[in-house]
């Protein structure tokens, strides 16, 4: 064992950071989910909607993003 | 009619047939050569991240920003394929496209009407810049997929400029359209009084969070699938005759990746035109 507990606290915040990044894949599947619904109910008017389905698949991953980032700065940064 | 069509099934057949040959015997020469390596390399020893190293292409001095580095060849090979494309592409100008020119003008509409669509008939003007950057990271996603190349997207250096010049651009935009009346777009008049200084604090904040979650989004999408792919192969390296599992997951992966190197380009170019569409109608 080396290192220091600091480091230790480090490695355990990033692995919990890292959480964040699975719960963002719940809210993207959430929007998916609900556009594949929406679009099942009405075919015709589903492909003028797939570039709001990528921006709310985009803002919907960017707080998993964050989490991320939050991993990488507790990695490599602090 | 009949035997034409026995025919075309019969060389489909023989194409498939050919195909699998071809991939079986791929599959050994892969297998053999992980045999031949094995001996030396024993132990689990994965180093996922070594391929995003930035090292100069002559000798081994420091790396300054004027070095030529594997990222500069990269990038101006990413550059220098769109520009071949495009000069291909625009060069016949026939009424029946060849296939060059069908490409380009394929992602020349494609991106035209992401525009138009999204931000508006107003944003036309700034279709250019919005294609080139989307040509370019399109690009350098697909090329970052040729094995041992490099991948200049996963670095946050590179996509962070790309976002930073998007989003000074688009505030001075904004401005210079709208004058003052730009920042209405803080001030969300269709929430009740009191909750609006709460809301321009929230929208202030995400409004300068922009840049992070545009660049980050795409540096880590490419990075963390070009981390899992090497973590893949590096199984393969350790598992001797079982190695036939992870290189069916790296085939498996590596189709995922071409997936996400396309829409990652098209996410990144699509936010641009909804941040562009805020800057010229900011009004909610």
């Amino acid at each position: 064992m080396e290192g220091d507990i600091a480091q230790m606290g480090q490695f355990i915040g990033a692995g919990i950071a890292g959480l964040g990044a699975g719960l963002a894949a719940l809210g993207v599947g959430n929007v998916a989910g609900n556009f594949l619904a929406g679009a099942l109910r009405n075919p015709s008017a589903a492909a003028s909607q797939t570039a709001t389905l990528f921006i709310g698949i985009a803002f919907a991953e960017a707080l998993g993003i964050f989490a991320f980032l939050t991993a990488l700065l507790l990695m490599f940064a602090v | 009619m009949a035997t034409e069509s026995t025919n075309s099934s019969n060389t489909t057949k023989s194409g498939n047939g050919r195909m699998i040959a071809f991939g079986l015997i791929a599959l050994a020469v892969v297998l053999y050569i992980l045999g031949l390596t094995d001996s030396y390399e024993s132990g689990l020893s994965i180093k996922p991240m070594d391929q995003f190293a930035v090292y100069p292409l002559f000798g081994d001095g420091p790396v300054r920003w004027y070095t030529p580095t594997n990222a500069t060849l990269w990038m101006g090979l990413a550059v220098l394929s769109i520009a071949v494309l495009m000069v291909m592409g625009t060069g016949g100008r026939a009424v029946i496209p060849s296939r060059s020119q069908s490409m380009a003008e394929l992602a020349y509409g494609f991106i035209r009407k992401m525009v138009e669509d999204v931000a508006g008939k107003d944003a036309l003007p700034y279709f250019p810049y919005i294609f080139t950057a989307f040509l370019f990271i399109l690009f350098a996603n697909f090329l970052a997929l040729i094995p041992t190349s490099f991948s200049p997207t996963s670095h946050i250096a590179v996509t962070v400029i790309l976002a930073l010049t998007v989003f000074i651009s688009v505030t001075v935009i904004g401005f210079v359209k709208n004058g003052a009346t730009f920042l209405s777009l803080f001030w969300v008049t269709s929430a009740p009084l009191v909750l609006r200084p709460i809301l321009a604090v929230i929208e202030l904040i995400s409004y300068f969070v922009r840049p992070v979650s545009h660049s980050v989004r795409l540096a880590g999408a490419v990075m963390a699938g070009h981390a899992v792919l090497k973590v893949f192969a590096g199984f393969a390296g350790v598992m001797g005759a079982a190695s036939v599992a992870p290189i069916i997951g790296v085939i498996a992966i590596y189709g995922l990746e071409v997936l996400v190197a396309a829409i990652q380009a098209y996410v990144f170019t699509i936010l641009t035109c909804v941040y562009l569409k805020d800057a010229l109608h900011p009004h909610h």
